[in-house]
């Protein structure tokens, strides 16, 4: 049997950014979101209801990156460079959030404003440096000869900046309205109207992200805007659309659940249009899938252990969703 | 690619993994000691297992979280400052990387949550199984990386295909390559001693305030039950592990000895300077005939000496020199240790001798000091290549300028200062809790009821002291 390995992986690599992406993206939208209260007790309800998935949701960023390192070796080799200080930025984004986890509740009471902060600043920081990775790769880089060729500052422009925001104000989305979902009472409240406006400022980065797109890059122009194209790509809009309905109504309502897996879908639909403007490269407008993969032998190698892996990992990562499962009740927690 | 850039993505590298190499050393044998607690509390119900298995955990969860966002750093440090690299040997050592992260990263990730905040919601016995599984996984974590880091020492396995890229031609080659198997175990070891010298020098510490200390007590005796029984082994696979690399490596063993030329018999160079540029080692002291003993296991057999290779092909003899003599030297101690705590049991005053507790705390970090000079001789003395005899590593780095990696590094060496630092200060202020008067103890349940070991037993009315915190 031939099975196009290129294709097959690139859709695996998708699927797991995407994991990345809306579950990274809730527990960061919580750090980001750290702001909007200054009561202790609540900040540690916020940071509980993450503390035992953040781990794990972190570890599909180790995935994105070790996998397109594996299998489309040349598609890291030539991005890394290229997003060289976003990337650098949002590690140490992440090393600031990740050990507030911890620090918050070993550090004395005085000190643990200093570790909000840090839980706070590298949240938005790491947020903001995914956001600039999306903007220059959606630009496109330089590359001449299997090598970047672009200066060390080519990711910074308008346009990368404002990938940037919006993915600050996407991620707090997710984050609120998981909060709404894992709280009750009056912090539920509380994140009930901040889902509202994160709502609304995401949606005003949509449109914009949308129209600017087009002007950015020719190929994404011809998908949009010519008639066979048309036709895949005009429901998503709709669709965002309908979704976002369904989530300022379910806002208005007092539904626990419908707000967070409302936000989901908008942050799907989000990634399956960028996807159609991506595929079918790889690296936008210079290699495609199958230009950067790696051989065939290196695909399949891991493509076996991935057939029986992601699903155990699936299983089992659902099983711990599931024993943290329904409302945060109290400051429960080992520490 | 001008020269100084290399320098700074060679020290970046170094920094962010010889930082990050702590906390999986740790952890590795962190995580095995919490399950055989766990296993041992719910086997025998006595309650100090569980007190101490408490202790750890806390100090676990600290560890793990610095060792996973410092890991985070090495999965992009790749493409970031050896995109070079990465676009030549991705397609052999990435799908490794890949099932490290796909059998190990996640195992550890799904079951640690269970494993720290889920005692109450799972039971005891899944709650047994989410530790062992995390065990397990950082098991598995160390199998696929040094797996990766053996290729690059000894590549096996693999073909070049017409753009320069190394790409795979017999998996099992690459994995089971001929250093692999050595340094898996002597790296797992490695982990295992360094957990052990630490729980040790923390049950010392506490037992030095309270020598009938239940839980200290456990710690201790574990710790120094580990110290003799794995040193020896630690000792032979390491000798092991020489002889392969002098198979494979042998100008990387030249520098290890500090033999320039080639002899046989061949002197063991105690301690000296190996001056590279006179082309000699100075200020040496040698015992005859142990280098061959050593190396070839015979009186009289030839080791090599640096000039049977090209000049530009030697690794910075001096470091890898001096960080193997660490290395050794702090083994040796190991041993000292462990037999002292040995006799000390036998004589039946292993709490008592406050002279071992006081070497113990000393000991306390010679495990992560010998990891990092073990690391340094391997790695230093792979130069001038990243992949062993195939790819320098001056031709392995990103088109990046030195200022940007200037950046980087100075931001890296500022970040990890601080954020390791602070960790490791609450690391040891956890380890400076009395585990007796720990939190977390079984609702209802006495402190001691089940802990009287048979010293207690002999002495009650001090046992008592044992409450204090």
């Amino acid at each position: 049997m031939i099975l196009d390995y290129p294709l097959i992986w690139g859709f695996l690599i998708a699927v797991a950014i995407f994991a990345y992406v809306i579950l990274d993206g809730f527990d960061l939208g919580i750090g980001i979101l750290y702001p909007t209260t200054k009561d202790a007790d609540e900040r540690t309800l916020m940071m509980n209801s993450v503390a035992p998935v953040w781990d794990g949701n972190e570890t599909w960023l180790v995935l994105g990156g070790g996998g397109l390192f594996a299998v489309f070796p040349l598609a890291y080799s030539v991005i890394m460079p290229a997003v060289y200080a976003p990337i650098i930025g949002m590690l140490i984004g992440l090393i600031f959030r990740g050990v507030a986890f911890e620090f918050r509740f070993k550090s004395s009471v005085e000190r643990r404003p200093f570790w909000d902060i840090s839980f706070f600043a590298g949240s938005i920081v790491a947020a903001f440096c995914q956001g600039l990775v999306l903007g220059t790769l959606v630009q496109g880089i330089e590359v001449v000869d299997r090598t970047y060729a672009g200066g060390w500052w080519d990711w910074l422009t308008p346009f990368s900046v404002m990938t940037g925001f919006a993915v600050i104000s996407g991620y707090a989305l997710l984050g609120a309205t998981w909060l709404v979902m894992k709280l009750e009472g009056v912090p539920q409240a509380h994140f009930r109207r901040v889902s509202k406006y994160a709502a609304l400022i995401l949606i005003g980065f949509l449109l914009l992200v949308s129209m600017w797109m087009p002007f950015i890059n020719e190929s994404i122009m011809e998908k949009w805007f010519s008639f066979p194209y048309l036709l895949y790509t005009f429901p998503v809009p709709l669709l965002v659309a309908v979704t976002t309905l369904v989530l300022w109504r379910a806002l208005m309502s007092d539904a626990d659940y419908t707000p967070f897996l409302a936000s989901l879908v908008i942050f799907l639909l989000t990634y399956v249009g960028l996807g159609i403007n991506i595929f079918p490269y790889v690296v936008p407008n210079v290699y495609t899938l199958w230009e950067a993969a790696a051989p065939d032998s290196s695909l399949k190698f891991l493509l076996v252990g991935a057939v029986i892996l992601i699903p155990m990992i699936l299983a089992y990562t659902a099983y711990a969703y599931y024993v943290f499962r329904g409302k945060i009740k109290s400051t429960e927690g080992y520490h | 690619m001008d020269s100084l850039a290399v320098d700074l993505a060679r020290f970046q590298f170094a920094f962010t993994i010889a930082f990050h190499i702590i906390f999986p050393a740790f952890t590795i044998g962190l995580a095995s000691f919490l399950a055989v607690l766990e296993g041992l509390w719910l086997w025998t119900g006595r309650d100090v297992y569980l007190r101490v298995f408490k202790f750890w955990l806390v100090i676990f969860a600290l560890s793990f979280a610095m060792g996973v966002v410092s890991g985070i750093v090495m999965a992009y440090q790749f493409g970031t400052n050896w995109s070079a690299f990465a676009d030549k040997t991705g397609s052999v050592i990435g799908p490794l990387m890949g099932y490290e992260v796909l059998t190990a990263f996640f195992l550890e990730a799904g079951f640690l949550g269970i494993m720290l905040f889920g005692m109450n919601r799972v039971g005891k016995k899944l709650h047994f199984f989410a530790t062992v599984v995390v065990a397990i996984g950082t098991a598995l974590s160390a199998f696929w990386i040094l797996s990766v880091n053996s290729w690059m020492q000894t590549p096996a396995g693999y073909a070049m295909n017409d753009v320069g890229q190394f790409v795979p031609a017999d998996w099992w080659a690459i994995i089971f390559n001929p250093s692999f198997p050595y340094r898996l175990v002597h790296m797992v070891l490695a982990a295992y001693l360094t957990t052990a010298f630490v729980v040790g020098a923390v049950g010392a510490y506490h037992l030095l305030k309270n020598r009938f200390n239940a839980a200290a007590q456990v710690m201790f005796s574990m710790a120094m039950w580990m110290m003799i029984v794995v040193t020896p082994i630690q000792m032979l696979a390491g000798d092991y592990h020489g002889l392969n690399t002098l198979e494979h490596q042998p100008a990387k063993v030249a520098a290890m000895e500090g033999h320039f030329d080639s002899q046989g018999p061949a002197p063991l160079i105690l301690f000296g300077w190996p001056d590279v540029e006179a082309g000699e080692t100075k200020y040496k002291i040698e015992v005859p005939y142990l280098s061959s003993i050593i190396l070839t296991h015979s009186l009289d057999g030839v080791v090599p000496g640096l000039n049977e290779f090209p000049r530009e092909d030697w690794p910075p003899a001096a470091i890898v020199f001096v960080s193997f003599r660490i290395m050794v030297g702090i083994g040796v101690l190991m041993l000292l240790v462990g037999v002292w705590g040995l006799w000390s049991r036998i004589r039946g005053r292993l709490y008592e001798s406050e002279w071992l507790q006081r070497a113990s705390i000393v000991m306390g970090p010679a495990g992560f000091v010998a990891v990092i000079a073990g690391w340094t001789t391997t790695e230093v003395g792979r130069q001038p290549y990243t992949v062993y005899g195939l790819l320098k590593t001056s031709e392995s780095v990103s088109p990046v300028e030195a200022p940007a990696v200037w950046a980087s590094l100075v931001i890296f060496v500022a970040v990890y200062c601080i954020v390791f630092g602070v960790g490791i200060f609450y690391i040891f202020r956890s380890m400076a809790k009395s585990p007796d008067a720990s939190q977390g103890v079984e609702e209802g349940v006495p402190v001691r009821t089940a802990g009287i070991t048979p010293a207690q037993a002999l002495q009650p009315h001090e046992g008592d002291r044992s409450h204090d915190s």
